[in-house]
């Protein structure tokens, strides 16, 4: 069963991203990422990060595309014309990306035994509560970097209350 | 049911019960279109809908009927596949945060609780999100019909939306807080003790927080007196202009439903979900199994069906916001209220444990 969600929602995340890349207009590509963002949610899901899950639907799907398809909607963004410098990225970016994926992938399978395993949806009993022990660690062993990351979200949005301004 | 394994009765009930709720909610989503006009007519003092069947119950069949028949105009200029597939995402994200609800008390029947679709111990995050994935039902209708009533509309409702989803939001964390979980099972069981005395908008001191979702949840359903997006007077009909037949049908569903989730939220929430508002002191009276279960869900179907009948008195008495007071209203009022009635619980809380 686990397997199933695992391949089946997998395949939809890669799917997806090429989608994403394939795509001439700004809108379908938006969509397909939030495809693929709906997806690793569900990967999460599978792995008993729920609130990971859960954080990423309403964070990434729901905010944060929402604002791109926003924005996209807005300008009126057409779709992307092909010019010689997209052809410069056809030629140096198919064999880029192949060659990360197969550097990614032998990384990945020949260092399996130190990076360790997991079952999928061995966690999934709602023995432990995700969110007690993520706030226990964010508040705990992690709690410099959290404040830190807290300030820098904080001048972010003063920036760019600075920017959006009119009048300074 | 010996013979079947643990595993195929889980599934059995879990279909029967997707299906049993399903039927019921559109029921209830029909039904609730003409509860509102009924109400509405009476509140104007007219009648209402009152030729089909008994007291026009018959209506919505009828107007069921009359949407699947009609036909089904796609204008050339639009994005095909999106303009199809807005009013699906619109319905389903509706639809589905019902999975999660749990409306009646805890009933287990060969190990599966038939109260409930999915028991998730995140189901508040679970009702936020699906609701947030609702928004691109809107957005993508206005911007796909290719015209500019439509896209103002979806304009207005999305940044309408994604404004009051943050009010909305901040509204839950003192419940949560109080409850110290997002179970909506635990939330409900933490405010069962002394019956009304121990809910949250009693007992709990979370009104603040009630009055808060109640405002947001109205914006958050495009509903009057936040109803701009499809302001008749200046926008047609906002971002369904274009839509005909069923894909208009589905837009209207969807609100309806999003109104009935909405209800059940703030039931579970703020009036102890499918618990008694007498506690427990009139337990004796129905002992069985199915009797207590039945008495729970009339319960809970009594909340939902008042947080309905409030939603129509509202769109039946107050007139429509400008734009400018909602987004201030929203970002000015409602959100820095959310906060300090978060900071004044956890205050509270901490001081008493």
């Amino acid at each position: 069963m686990q397997i199933a969600l695992f391949i089946i929602f997998g395949l939809l995340a890669v799917a997806g991203a090429l989608n994403l890349l394939f795509q001439r207009h700004p809108i379908n590509s938006a969509l397909s990422l939030v495809v693929v963002m709906m997806s690793l949610a569900v990967l999460y899901w599978s792995l008993g990060a729920e609130f990971l899950a859960a954080a990423q639907v309403i964070v990434y799907a729901g905010a944060i595309m929402v604002l791109f398809v926003f924005v996209v909607m807005l300008l009126n963004a057409g779709e992307e014309d092909r010019t010689h410098g997209s052809k410069i990225a056809y030629i140096a970016g198919i064999p880029g990306a192949a060659a990360t994926f197969c550097l990614l992938s032998f990384v990945f399978l020949s260092e399996r035994k130190q990076l360790g395993s997991t079952e999928i949806g061995g966690y999934l009993t709602n023995a432990v509560s995700n969110i007690t022990e993520i706030s226990h660690t964010l508040f705990t062993s992690l709690l410099l970097p959290f404040e830190v990351t807290s300030i820098l979200i904080l001048v972010a949005i003063l920036g760019a209350v600075v920017l959006a301004r009119k009048e300074l | 049911m010996s013979h079947l394994t643990h595993f195929e009765v889980f599934l059995l009930f879990t279909i029967l019960k997707i299906v049993v709720v399903l039927v019921i909610t559109l029921t209830a989503v029909a039904y609730t279109v003409l509860l509102e006009r009924k109400v509405l007519g009476r509140l104007q003092n007219r009648w209402g809908p009152s030729r089909v069947g008994p007291f026009g119950l018959l209506q919505p069949l009828v107007d069921g009927l009359k949407l699947f028949l009609k036909e089904d105009m796609m204008p050339l200029a639009v994005e095909r596949p999106l303009f199809i597939l807005a009013p699906i995402i619109a319905l389903s994200c509706a639809l589905i945060s019902i999975a999660v609800v749990p409306f009646g008390a805890p009933t287990m029947v060969d190990g599966v609780d038939i109260f409930e679709i999915a028991n998730v111990n995140i189901g508040l995050l679970v009702i936020l999100g699906v609701t947030s994935i609702g928004v691109y039902g809107i957005a993508l209708s206005g911007w796909s019909s290719n015209n500019k009533y439509s896209l103002f509309g979806s304009l207005r409702a999305t940044a309408q939306v994604i404004s009051y989803e943050l009010a909305l939001g901040l509204s839950l964390v003192g419940v949560v807080l109080r409850a110290g979980s997002l179970d909506l099972r635990t939330i409900v069981n933490s405010q069962a003790a002394h019956g009304a005395l121990s809910w949250n908008i009693f007992g709990g001191f979370q009104f603040v927080a009630f009055f808060i979702y109640l405002m947001a949840a109205y914006a958050e359903t495009n509903r009057s007196p936040f109803d701009l997006s499809e302001a008749e007077s200046e926008l047609v009909a906002g971002y369904h202009t274009e839509y005909s037949s069923m894909k208009f049908a589905m837009f209207f569903m969807a609100e309806y439903a999003n109104m009935i989730t909405v209800a059940c939220v703030a039931t579970l929430l703020f009036f102890g979900g499918a618990s008694s508002p007498f506690g427990h002191i009139f337990d004796h009276f129905a002992t069985g199994l199915v009797l207590s279960g039945i008495i729970s869900v009339l319960w809970f179907v009594a909340k939902v069906f008042a947080f309905l009948l409030l939603y129509i008195w509202v769109r039946g008495t107050l007139p429509r916001f400008r734009y400018d007071q909602l987004m201030s209203f929203g970002w000015k009022f409602l959100l820095p209220v959310a906060m300090l009635n978060i900071l004044a619980t956890a205050l509270a809380l901490s001081y008493h444990s």
